[in-house]
C-alpha cells in the first residue's frame, strides 16, 4: 500500500475504530482478497483506505445500495460498510430503512460522533438536542435520530452499539457482527475532538455501559426500551433477529451458487422466448 | 386531412391495408382483444401493427387503440380509420377527429348512437350476442372473431389460438369463448355477403412464422442476450414493462429484478453489480433518471459500465404519465457533474431495441463508460411483426481480466483505458474512490495527478469514436433537402417519405446520436436544405448537430402534445416543407 497519509486528526475516535476493526479482522483471519468495502464520504468513509481491502469509496449517502448489489452479485465476498452517521443516517436515511428491511448479509459499521466534521462542525442525524455549532446557533432542536429503536422496530437481524475508547470490546462486537449471516448494525460511538466539545471521551464515559450477559437480545421489546434509553447509553448487542439473507432468497441462487461473473446468457432459453412470440 | 385526394387515396388503399380503432375505457379489454386480433391476423399471413394511446388511470376514462393490417410491412401510425369500434360511449367523441365519412363504425348503437350523426354505421349487438353466449364478458372475444371474420382469418388459426389464450381456464370458459367467436364469425358473414363491406388484402406466409412483439419486450431480450443480470429500478411509465418482462424470466435467464426504494438506490446498485463483474442495467423514464444523475457522475468517476435506459415521457416534472416525448436528449447527454464520455443509443425500430440493448452492454463493458438508451413510450409500447430476433449474431465477450498482484485499477495507458478488474477473481485489489484517486484507486489531491486522469478519462471519447454506428440515409444519394430524424420516429418518417416520392429529398436517420459519426457533418454539406423532425418542442438533435458539425437547421417539424407523429400528418408537414 506504500506510504500511508492518513486524513484524521491526532486524537480522533477513528483510529481507535480502525485498530478494533483491523483486529477484528486478523483474529476471523478473512483475506483482503475476499474482502470488498463500501464507504461513502466522510472522514470515517476513509477508513478502509487505511486496511488491505477491496474498496468501493462511492458517493456520500449510497454505500448501502452498493454494498447490498455487490453481495447479491457475489455472494461469495464478504462485504462490509463502513461510514460516519451524517452518511449512513442523514444523506442516506431512505437507504438505511430499506437496508435493513432487505437483510443482504453485509456488516455496516456506523461511526457515529454525533457532528459533521469533514464540513466543519455543523449538526448530525444525532446531534443532541441543545447542540450549538455555527449553523444550530441556538442550539439544535429538532428530535434526536436513534439508529437503534429504528433498526429494532425494522426487525433488523442484528443490532449492537460500541463506544471507540473500548477497543477490546468493540473488536468482539465487530467479529460478532461480521460472523452474523445478514444484515448487522454496529453504531460505534465515538468523540470528534475537533468539531464536538460536548460528546467527549469522557462524557462518553460516564454515560455508557454494558448490557448484562443477562439480557436476552430476541427480546425484541426489551431491545427497543434499551435502545431508548437517554440519559445512559447501552453498549452491546441489543437484538438478533435471525433469518435469511436478501441473497438466499433471489431466485438465481436456487439452482446454482454460482456469482454472476462466472456465467453466461443461456442463449437456448432466450430463443425459446423470441420463438414464444410467434404466437402459438 | 379529409379532402378530395385524401378520398381517393382511401379508396385504393383499402385493398392493400386496414386501419382499424378500438376505443373505449381502461379495464373493458381492449387490450386483450388487441392482442388476440394482432396475432390471429399475424398467424394467417397478414403484417399487423398496433399502438396505443391511453389515459394515466386504471378504469375509464377513454382510451384508443390502433391496429393496421395490411399487405405490406407497416410499422407506423395513421390517423386514417377505416372501421371503428366504439366499446363505450365516449369513443366517437376521443377519436372525432379522425372519423372520416368512409369510416365503418361498428358496434352497439348504445356506444355510438348520440355521437355519430353519418351513415356509415353497423349496429352490432355486441353485449346481447354476448349473453346469448353466458354473459358481457364474452362480448369482447365477439369484438375479436367479428374483425378477424372480417379480414378473413379462418377459423382453423383463431380457434386454436382461443384455446391457447384461455388455457389453465376452466373447460368451460374456453369453449364458451369458441362459441363467441363462432358467433362472432356468424355476424361477419352476413356483412361480407350482403357486400356492404369488401377488403381484399394479400396473406404471406412467411409472415405467420414471424414474431409479433412490442419494442419493451424486444429490449428485455436484447438487455439479456447482452448478458445482463442485474436490474434494480423503481416503477415509472413507461419503462415499468421492461422490469416486468424481466422479472417474469428471473429464474429461467438468471437475472436478479430488484425493486429499489428510489432511483438513487437503483443506480447505486446497478454500478455495485457491475463492480463484481455482473452487468446492470438501469431502467426508468426521465423523473427518475433525474434522481439518477448523481450516480451516472459516479460511474463517470470510477469508469464503471452503465446501461441506462430512458423510456421517455413528456416532462418538466410529471408531466404526461402515459405519453411519448423525445425530451431527454439533451438532459442524457449532459446529465452528471464533471466531465466525462458517454454513448448515447437511440432506437428506431423494434429490432434496435433489441440489438441496440445487446450492444450497448458491450460497449459499456469494453469501453467503462455509461452507455443510454433512449426510447419513449410509442417505440416501447408499439407491436408490429418482424422476421424474428438472433442473440448470436454478437458473441457474448466479457472484458474484464483477471489480476496479478500489484494490479492497478486506474493504470495510465496509451488509450486511457485500464484493464478491469474484479475482486477476487485474481491476486490484485480492485481499489475505487469517487474522489480524484491515483492509479491503484486512492483518494489524491496532487493536481498534477488529477490532469493525467481527467486526460485518460476524456481520451476514452477517441475510442468510441471508432464504434459509432453511422446515420442511415434513406432515399436518393444526391438530394436537395435532408430530413433528419432520431429514434422511434423512423419508419414513420419513412413511410410519409416513401408516400411523398420526392427525387431531391433523403432521409437521415440516426440511431446514435453521440458521439456522432465522423461523416456527419459531410452528410449536412451537401443539403441545400436541413429539416430536423422530432417529438419535442424545441429541436434537440438539431442543437446537437450545429453545436457538432457547425450547420444550423433551416427548419424544423416539431411535435410535442405527447402523441407520435401519424404518417398523414408528417406527409402534409414535409410537403409543406418541401414546397
Amino acid at each position: 500500500m506504500g506510504e500511508i497519509d492518513i486524513a484524521w486528526c491526532p486524537g480522533c475516535g477513528n483510529f481507535a475504530i480502525l485498530n478494533a476493526l483491523k483486529q477484528a479482522l486478523s483474529e476471523l483471519e478473512i483475506k483482503p482478497e475476499r474482502l470488498v468495502v463500501v464507504s461513502g464520504i466522510g472522514q470515517a468513509a476513509k477508513a478502509p483506505h487505511y486496511y488491505k481491502c477491496h474498496l468501493f469509496n462511492g458517493l456520500h449517502g449510497r454505500s448501502l445500495p452498493v454494498a447490498t448489489a455487490i453481495k447479491a452479485t457475489n455472494p461469495e465476498l464478504m462485504v462490509i460498510d463502513e461510514s460516519g452517521d451524517g452518511c449512513m443516517y442523514g444523506e442516506g436515511g431512505n437507504h438505511f430503512i430499506h437496508a435493513i428491511r432487505r437483510n443482504p448479509d453485509i456488516t455496516n459499521l456506523v461511526h457515529n460522533n454525533m457532528v459533521y466534521g469533514l464540513t466543519k462542525g455543523q449538526a448530525s442525524p444525532t446531534s443532541l438536542q441543545g447542540f450549538k455549532t455555527l449553523v444550530q446557533r441556538e442550539g439544535v432542536f429538532h428530535e434526536v435520530f436513534n439508529p437503534l429503536a429504528i433498526a429494532i422496530n425494522l426487525g433488523a437481524s442484528f443490532v449492537a452499539r460500541a463506544f471507540a475508547g473500548d477497543i477490546a470490546q468493540t473488536k468482539d462486537i465487530i467479529k460478532k457482527a461480521i460472523s452474523h449471516k445478514g444484515y448487522a448494525l454496529v453504531d460505534i460511538l465515538q468523540p470528534c475532538v475537533t468539531y464536538n466539545k460536548l460528546n467527549t471521551y469522557s462524557w462518553f464515559k460516564a454515560k455508557t455501559y454494558y448490557l448484562d450477559p443477562s439480557y436476552d437480545p430476541h427480546d425484541q421489546n426489551e431491545a427497543l426500551r434499551r435502545a431508548s434509553e437517554v440519559e445512559t447509553l447501552p453498549l452491546g448487542i441489543f437484538y438478533l433477529h435471525p433469518r435469511p439473507p436478501f441473497e438466499e432468497k433471489l431466485s438465481v441462487y436456487q439452482e446454482s451458487k454460482e456469482p454472476l461473473y462466472r456465467r453466461s446468457p443461456d442463449f437456448k432459453k432466450l430463443s425459446e422466448w423470441i420463438d414464444s412470440k410467434r404466437g402459438i | 386531412m379529409k379532402g378530395e385526394g385524401m378520398k381517393n387515396d382511401l379508396r385504393s388503399r383499402i385493398h392493400e391495408e386496414v386501419s382499424i380503432v378500438l376505443c373505449g375505457e381502461a379495464g373493458q379489454g381492449i387490450q386483450t382483444v388487441e392482442h388476440i386480433l394482432t396475432q390471429t391476423l399475424k398467424l394467417s399471413g397478414y403484417h399487423v401493427f398496433s399502438t396505443e394511446e391511453y389515459m394515466s388511470r386504471i378504469r375509464g376514462g377513454c382510451n384508443a387503440t390502433l391496429v393496421r393490417v395490411s399487405s405490406k410491412r407497416v410499422a407506423a401510425p395513421v390517423d386514417r380509420i377505416d372501421f371503428l369500434v366504439p366499446f363505450s360511449p365516449g369513443a366517437i367523441r376521443h377519436v372525432q377527429k379522425r372519423i372520416s365519412s368512409e369510416t365503418i363504425l361498428l358496434g352497439e348503437k348504445k356506444n355510438y348512437g348520440n355521437e355519430y350523426q353519418g351513415e356509415n354505421a353497423i349496429d352490432i349487438p355486441l353485449s346481447e350476442i354476448a349473453s346469448g353466449v353466458g354473459g358481457p364478458i364474452y362480448s369482447n372475444t365477439v369484438a375479436v372473431a367479428l374483425l378477424a371474420g372480417l379480414l378473413k382469418v379462418e377459423k382453423e388459426v383463431l380457434d386454436p389460438y382461443l384455446r391457447h389464450h384461455f388455457a389453465g381456464k376452466d373447460e368451460t370458459v374456453v369453449h364458451k369463448n369458441l362459441e363467441a367467436a363462432r358467433k362472432g364469425y356468424e355476424v361477419t358473414d352476413a356483412l361480407l355477403r350482403n357486400g356492404k363491406i369488401q377488403i381484399g388484402l394479400v396473406k404471406h406466409n412467411e409472415v405467420k412464422e414471424e414474431i409479433l412483439i412490442d419494442g419493451v419486450e424486444a429490449l428485455a431480450m436484447g438487455a439479456i442476450a447482452g448478458g445482463c443480470n442485474f436490474l434494480s429500478f423503481y416503477p415509472m411509465s413507461p419503462s415499468t414493462a421492461l422490469a416486468v418482462f424481466l422479472a417474469e424470466h428471473s429464474k429461467e435467464l438468471g437475472i436478479i429484478v430488484e425493486q429499489a426504494e428510489d432511483e438513487i438506490s437503483a443506480m447505486n446498485m446497478g454500478i455495485g453489480a457491475w463492480y463484481t463483474g455482473a452487468r446492470g442495467l438501469a431502467s426508468t423514464s426521465g423523473g427518475g433518471f433525474a434522481l439518477m444523475v448523481e450516480g451516472l457522475s459516479l460511474a463517470g468517476m470510477i469508469e464503471s459500465p452503465i446501461v441506462v435506459h430512458i423510456g421517455q415521457r413528456p416532462g418538466p416534472a410529471t408531466g404526461l404519465p402515459t405519453r411519448t416525448e423525445q425530451g431527454e436528449l439533451l438532459f442524457a447527454l449532459y446529465s452528471g457533474h464533471g466531465e466525462f464520455p458517454r454513448i448515447i443509443l437511440t432506437p428506431g425500430t423494434i429490432e434496435d431495441c433489441f440489438y441496440l440493448a445487446q450492444k450497448a452492454f458491450d460497449l459499456a463493458d469494453q469501453y467503462q463508460v455509461p452507455v443510454f438508451i433512449l426510447t419513449d413510450q410509442y417505440l416501447l409500447e408499439s407491436h408490429y411483426n418482424i422476421s424474428s430476433l438472433d442473440p448470436t449474431r454478437t458473441p457474448l465477450q466479457k472484458h474484464f481480466v483477471e489480476t496479478k498482484q500489484d494490479y492497478r485499477r486506474y493504470q495510465l495507458t496509451e488509450t486511457g483505458l485500464s484493464p478491469r478488474g474484479i475482486p477476487n477473481f485474481g491476486e490484485g485489489l480492485v481499489i475505487l474512490d469517487s474522489d480524484e484517486h491515483d492509479e491503484e484507486g486512492h483518494i489524491t489531491e496532487d493536481l498534477d495527478l488529477r490532469t493525467k486522469m481527467v486526460n485518460k478519462r476524456l481520451k476514452k471519447l477517441d475510442l468510441l469514436i471508432k464504434e459509432v454506428i453511422a446515420p442511415e440515409l434513406v432515399g436518393p444519394k444526391e438530394y436537395k433537402t435532408l430530413i433528419i430524424g432520431w429514434g422511434s420516429t423512423y419508419p414513420i418518417l419513412k413511410e410519409a417519405l416513401e408516400t411523398l416520392g420526392r427525387e431531391d429529398t433523403a432521409l437521415l436517420h440516426f440511431k446514435q446520436v453521440y458521439p456522432l459519426h465522423p461523416y456527419t457533418a459531410d452528410y449536412l454539406a451537401k443539403a441545400k436544405k436541413r429539416v430536423t423532425v422530432e417529438n419535442n418542442g424545441t429541436g434537440q438533435f438539431g442543437q446537437l448537430l450545429r453545436m457538432q458539425t457547425g450547420f444550423p437547421m433551416d427548419q424544423k417539424i416539431l411535435k410535442y402534445n405527447g402523441s407520435p407523429f401519424s404518417v398523414e400528418e408528417l406527409e402534409g408537414q414535409l410537403r409543406s416543407v418541401l414546397d
